[in-house]
């Protein structure tokens, strides 16, 4: 049988899968053990034990300075940060991206000004927003706002406008006006669109987030690996990113399966 | 029968390219005038006209005797070959989509007895199309014949003083299209419809059409094809052998074999 014919069942698919990670934590355990047996104080690669006790007191032991358990606190900033920068990406992409897409007017007006801010490399605005905004928790927000915001705009926008051109005059023989056009035509087709662009925008939010992090901050994931690289903390530093691969993972697959849930004639299903 | 659409003297350019020339036209209302044509011989453009998608570059169009403003409204309904209906609402709510843009211009829906109202002359038109059993249906679960059933339900809901069909029925295989071929003469009599009906089906064209225009271009200059532009060369009343079939059509329902 031809390798495009070979369909995996749902087991092998599990086994599968599972194998290529299982391998490299195995190859990652060999390494260190090896590292361990010449240097029992190594740092660069520790043995899970090490891992499991260094995360156990950020997780459990409030910190001395500020009371807080760091773990918890680094995740709830983080999400936070990414959570504000998010909801205004994607309320900024159904907005403007909407106006841009259906009415030929504003797309003239503002679309070379969005391709514009879009071709910016948003890092390179980074001094600019701490000198204007400050070293706080809105720059930060703003730096992933910059980021993301002026791709999901163009995505929704290129969406709408690719809409056939029937269905537009459809709606206008059904007595529609522009409004309409836009919160019963364009708007309920442009959502599934909106959950996948926010999708593919998940992953660049994550790198501006810890690089705003890593430069100005004192609680955050990012801060938090930047902070123990100095003291070459990789018991602390590869949980971190594990931590955020996790979490990273959950949200992609919340948001899949809400797009199913939701907008199910947008996925085929039901058929 | 008086005089619904009129041409009078249009002519439709893009720059030095000359689409149609010195079209006079009358269409009666009641009337179901198939328009036949090669490719390029402004079927499209000629439709366009009507359905106000674009204005004429001369001349006028006058629809009850006022010009047609260069815009789709509501008094022209339309059913192109393909994405007429919307992929994101169910059948019924594809229909109640005329009525609530009507009465609803901020919030675009309807609600508590005003939405009753508006469901019940939707699926009375979805019934009078055969989609009676399938309002709840979104129109990827539909087959093509179905979806234009909805189409034609959703454009017909609106009492449009015109419908125009744009191929139709070009995407459908032939048992569905006689059965679509039935359904539209007998809405065309029940409803008293104007229809103008483009298609490349010269076969259809003949059987529905109580008149039959063949759109071409008059003259003919190979050195600059686009110098001259098209116009109605045939002008053909159907409508002694339209009343004759009619008899003989008297009991075809809608959609006999459930095949669609």
């Amino acid at each position: 049988m031809r390798w495009v014919n070979r369909q995996v069942g749902r087991g092998g698919r599990v086994l599968l899968g599972a194998t290529p990670i299982l391998l490299l934590l195995l190859v990652y355990i060999v390494m260190a053990a090896s590292r361990h047996a010449v240097n029992p104080a190594d740092k660069i690669l520790p043995l899970p034990g090490a891992m499991a006790d260094s995360m156990a007191a950020l997780l459990f032991v409030p910190d001395q300075l500020t009371g807080q358990l760091v773990f918890w606190a680094d995740t709830l900033a983080s999400l936070q940060r990414l959570g504000i920068g998010l909801g205004i990406s994607t309320l900024m992409a159904l907005v403007v991206g909407l106006a841009l897409g259906v009415l030929p007017p504003v797309r003239a007006t503002f679309g070379p000004l969005v391709t514009g801010i879009a071709v910016i490399p948003p890092i390179a605005l980074l001094p600019i927003l701490f000198i204007a905004l400050g070293l706080g928790e809105t720059a930060k927000v703003a730096l992933i706002v910059i980021g993301i915001a002026p791709v999901m705009i163009r995505d929704i926008a290129a969406h709408v406008s690719a809409l056939p051109k029937e269905q537009v005059i459809k709606a206008l023989t059904l007595g529609a006006n522009s409004w309409q056009v836009m919160i019963r035509v364009a708007l309920p087709q442009a959502m599934p669109r909106l959950l996948h662009a926010i999708r593919l925008a998940l992953g660049p939010a994550w790198v501006f987030l810890i690089s705003a992090e890593a430069i100005a901050s004192d609680v955050g994931l990012g801060y938090r690996i930047f902070l123990v690289r100095r003291y070459l903390s990789m018991d602390v530093i590869l949980p971190y990113v594990a931590w955020i691969a996790l979490l990273a993972i959950v949200m992609d697959a919340a948001l899949t399966f809400l797009s199913h849930r939701l907008f199910p004639w947008a996925h085929g299903e039901s058929h | 029968m008086s005089t619904l659409l009129s041409f009078r003297d249009v002519w439709v350019e893009y720059g030095d390219r000359i689409i149609i020339e010195k079209l006079n036209l009358d269409i009666e209302e009641g009337a179901f005038v198939s328009v036949v044509g090669p490719s390029g011989a402004g079927k499209s453009s000629f439709l366009r006209l009507i359905l106000g998608q674009e204005g004429p570059s001369r001349g006028v169009i006058t629809l009850d005797d006022t010009p047609l403003k260069p815009e789709c409204g509501p008094d022209r309904g339309v059913v192109f070959q393909r994405y007429s209906v919307f992929p994101h609402l169910s059948a019924l709510r594809n229909t109640i989509l005329g009525v609530e843009c009507e009465k609803a211009p901020v919030l675009g829906r309807l609600f508590g007895s005003a939405r009753r109202a508006a469901q019940e002359e939707a699926t009375e038109m979805l019934t009078a199309v055969g989609l009676g059993h399938s309002l709840d249906l979104y129109p990827a679960q539909m087959s093509g014949g179905m979806q234009q059933r909805l189409a034609i339900a959703q454009a017909l809901v609106k009492r449009p003083r015109i419908l125009l069909l744009d191929e139709p029925f070009g995407a459908l295989d032939p048992g569905i299209r006689a059965d679509m071929h039935a359904l539209i003469r007998n809405l065309w009599r029940k409803y008293s419809l104007t229809i103008v009906m483009v298609t490349h089906d010269i076969r259809e064209a003949f059987t529905l059409g109580t008149r039959v225009l063949a759109l071409d271009k008059r003259r003919h200059d190979p050195h600059a094809p686009h110098r001259f532009g098209a116009t109605v060369v045939y002008d053909l009343p159907m409508r002694e052998r339209a009343e004759a079939s009619s008899e003989e059509n008297e009991n075809i329902t809608i959609d006999v074999k459930r095949n669609n």
